[in-house]
């Protein structure tokens, strides 16, 4: 895992992107961009060449859910980690975005400490890979 | 409208002749006319009061059988009512987290303000060499011991700093929930300007309306429930991020 590695924050609440940034910044990940829906942020994927994805799931337009399987269907983008920050927290939600692909599930309201824990977890499993 | 046209033509011929029988001197048959006019009111009366009886009886039935609107009044207000005290804690518990921080980080912050400006002024005199060397001595002493406290002093301010940062996520939680509020207002009013349509007696295109009300609500499969409320858990919903991870590594993640 690379300090400097490209993070895309998604997330429609704009507070809740710059708390997200402010906390990478401290974990020592400066490299940071966001985007406000899944219609917004695909494009940029698509174009941006992103490290890592930070997504929340519940937005107008495109939710990150479909931003999620729109990820894993994109040959260039299927290998992307994601990791889900998001206020649902039904079973049934965890275990489809688990289906979908996603890397990492965080409810909020969430800590610095867990953020810094699964971003770990993600990036060790990947790296022993 | 025309009913009323034609009613007034009867009452009108009626009362000519009232009139008529009057002037002639006949009090039976004008007594007759008199009375025969009295129950043309009447009748119209008891039709109107009739009609307005039975539109008031198809208001409230319609009002009762409408489960949406009897879900809303049941569950939905209370649920929005206990929502909304949820977002009073969450900017209360905000405010406070910000408001402590800031109270904890200002008499710091003034303290490296006050240790500066003196250590600034000893220093000019030891460049000016005013300083004799038990002066220095201590400066140096002072200037170490300034480097110590300071450094501690920068962690509790940047612990309090972060405190701030993560003090704002309530903006998210309450942001989500008062959408979700402003949702149910939205078709409360909608339900209400159907009742009033109904109640009103004008033609209403209140059954489409409220069929539509009616999906908004029912629980489909996949939707979205937004952040969980103290007290008012769903059964489907996890409770900490533990259960999500537990939940995730049964899956094996």
């Amino acid at each position: 895992m690379k300090k400097d590695m490209k993070i895309l924050i998604v997330d429609d609440f704009s507070t809740m992107r710059r708390i997200i940034k402010n906390l990478l910044r401290d974990l020592g990940f400066t490299n940071t961009t966001d985007a406000d829906d899944g219609n917004t942020a695909l494009p940029m994927l698509q174009s941006g060449k992103f490290d890592f994805l930070v997504t929340d799931w519940n937005m107008p337009g495109m939710s990150g859910i479909d931003l999620l399987k729109a990820v894993r269907a994109d040959p260039n983008l299927a290998h992307l980690p994601v990791l889900m920050v998001t206020a649902e927290q039904k079973r049934e939600q965890i275990v489809e975005a688990a289906q979908a692909g996603v890397n990492g599930y965080i409810v909020k309201p969430f800590t610095a400490i867990t953020l810094k824990e699964k971003i770990d977890k993600i990036f060790e499993r990947i790296d022993a890979n | 409208m025309t009913d009323n046209v034609e009613v007034d033509q009867d009452s009108l011929d009626l009362a000519k002749k009232f009139v008529e029988q009057l002037e002639q001197g006949n009090q039976q048959e004008a007594d007759n006319l008199l009375t025969e006019l009295t129950n043309l009111r009447e009748t119209e009366l008891f039709q109107e009061l009739g009609k307005l009886t039975r539109e008031f009886h198809e208001a409230i039935n319609g009002f009762n059988s409408d489960d949406r609107m009897s879900a809303i009044a049941q569950d939905d207000i209370p649920d929005a009512r206990e929502r909304l005290k949820y977002v009073i804690e969450k900017t209360d518990e905000a405010a406070h987290k910000t408001l402590n921080a800031i109270e904890e980080v200002t008499p710091i912050v003034e303290t490296i303000e006050s240790q500066v400006s003196q250590l600034g002024v000893e220093w000019e005199r030891f460049l000016k060499k005013e300083m004799n060397p038990q002066e220095f001595r201590d400066l140096s002493q002072k200037i170490k011991e300034y480097f110590f406290s300071t450094e501690e002093n920068l962690k509790i301010i940047k612990t309090n700093v972060n405190d701030i940062l993560m003090a704002q996520d309530f903006q998210d939680i309450t942001g989500q929930i008062i959408k979700r509020v402003i949702t149910l207002v939205g078709e409360v009013e909608k339900n209400l300007v159907n009742l009033v349509k109904l109640g009103g007696g004008v033609p209403t295109s209140e059954s489409e309306d409220v069929t539509i009300s009616k999906k908004v609500k029912t629980s489909t499969p996949g939707e979205l429930e937004g952040p969980q409320i103290p007290g008012m858990e769903s059964d489907e919903a996890v409770s900490s991020q533990n259960d999500v991870d537990e939940l995730l590594s049964s899956l094996g993640f």
